[in-house]
This record gives structure tokens, sequence and C-alpha cells, in this order.
């Protein structure tokens, strides 16, 4: 077994195991933390694919941005303290149904991946993928680039304009 | 076994199934926004997995890149909403929030 192998099961175990507890666990802040290590896990295997400036992005916006903003979320509507942390049981059957439904749309999906023949070109990995990324952008993609920026300003004054606090 | 594009795709199918029973099955509205995430990351994978094996294009790197940026604006604008609600109700368990005018 060379390195990326080792590398690539280290990262999927890494995301499998910490995204299985972020569902399953019973404490919400516990989840929180959790998702922290799935999105690290996640960007290490951006990284085996060669996607440099995506893990870079990953890290910077889903583990130091959203990942804040759901903590914040966590801490700002729950009862630290209470047993209001834990979330609410549903039912037995309403959880099997779900299970049921889940592991069939998992199977589903991974027996379509294995068994297609994908079309692979050969290609050696890119030393960095900065550069055509912000040639693709500000060429191909101009027009949804900006789209972007003006739905991100948008965004933030709509959350900023529906969380303040009425008088 | 070298480690190829089948490896990454059922990682990330693996990843969809899970976020999906988390968005079904949890009552706490943030427990669903993570499992969305979870979501957002498999789509993402699956992305980056085909620029790379794809012939290394950077078109699937764009894609990412813009699923990227409505996850962040869809967090904000999410968590906005559910304070909102916690405002309004002193809790935030979908299944109980079901008034249109609080």
């Amino acid at each position: 077994m060379d390195l990326i192998t080792i590398a690539f099961y280290f990262f999927s175990a890494l995301t499998i195991v910490f995204g299985a507890v972020v569902v399953f666990t019973k404490n919400i802040m516990h989840a929180a933390f959790s998702l922290l290590f799935a999105f690290f896990g996640i960007a290490g295997l951006y990284v085996l694919l060669s996607a440099d400036f995506l893990a870079i992005t990953q890290i910077m916006i889903y583990i130091g941005g959203i990942l804040v903003l759901i903590i914040f979320g966590v801490m700002l509507t729950t009862r630290i303290t209470g047993v209001d942390v834990k979330t609410g049981k549903i039912g037995k059957i309403q959880i099997g149904i779900a299970g049921l439904l889940t592991v069939l749309i998992a199977a589903t999906l991974i027996m379509i991946f294995s068994t297609s023949k994908w079309y692979l070109a050969d290609s050696k990995p890119l030393d960095s993928t900065v550069n055509e990324i912000g040639t693709a952008l500000l060429t191909n993609y101009l027009l949804a680039f900006e789209a972007a920026s003006m739905l991100l300003l948008i965004a933030i004054v709509g959350a900023a304009f529906i969380a303040r606090k009425k008088h | 076994m070298e480690i190829g594009l089948t490896h990454y795709l059922v990682i990330s199918a693996i990843l969809f199934s899970l976020g999906l029973y988390g968005i079904i099955t949890r009552k706490h509205a943030i427990m669903v926004l993570m499992g969305l995430e979870l979501v957002l990351n498999a789509a993402n994978i699956n992305f980056i997995a085909f620029a790379r094996y794809g012939g290394m294009n950077i078109e699937g790197h764009i894609a990412a890149i813009f699923v990227i940026i409505l996850a962040a604006a869809e967090a904000a604008i999410a968590l906005a909403i559910v304070l909102n609600i916690y405002q309004n109700f002193r809790h935030v368990n979908i299944d109980e929030v079901d008034d249109l005018k609080g």
C-alpha cells in the first residue's frame, strides 16, 4: 500500500465516521463539532484529487464560516445546560422507514456507480489549479461570478434584516 | 487496488445517504441544516472526482466553487430564519412550527 492509498482510506474513514456521528448523535453540540472533522476529511479528499484551491476554500468557508454560523445558531437557539440541547425523538416506525429508504438509496447509488463504465480521460494532475480557476472565472464564467457576488450581498443584507429584533 | 473514480463516488454516495437520513429524521432545525451541508459536500466530491478523472478539466472545480458560495448564502439566510422562529416560538422544533402568522 502506498502513501496515497493510506491517505485516501484515512480521510474517507474520517469523513464517513464523523458524518455518521453528526447524523446519529443525540447531543447537538457533539454533532456540530463532528461536522468540523467531517469537513476536514472532505478537504483532505480534495487534496488527494489535486484540487488544492478547493481544499483551502473548504477549510476557510465551511470550517471558518458556515460551521461557526451553525455553532452560533446552536448556542442562540438552545438552552445548553437544560435538556433542550438534546433533539426530540421520533417514532420507531418513522426511523425504520427513513433508515430503509436511506439504505435503499445508498445501495442503488453504489450499484450504479460501481457497474457503470465511466469514460476516463488520461490526465496528469496539475501543479496548481489557482491559475486555471482564476482565468475561467474571469472569462467563461464572468456573468455567473458577478451574479454570485450580487447574490451574496443580497443574502447578507436579507439575513441581517430577517434576524434583527422587531420593535 | 489503485484508488480510482469509483472509490470517491462510493464515499460521496455514503455521505449523501447519511445527510439524507439526518434531514428526514431530525426535528431540530439546525440538525436538518447540518444534514443539508453533508448532502452538498457529497455533491462537491462528485464534481471534483469527475473533474480529476475526466481529463483534469477545470469546469468541475468552478461548479464546486458555486456550490460552496450558495451553501454559504443558504446557511446565513437559514440561520436568520431559525433565530426568528426561536424568538416567536421559544423552540426550533420544525414539526411544531406550522403557523403562517406567529
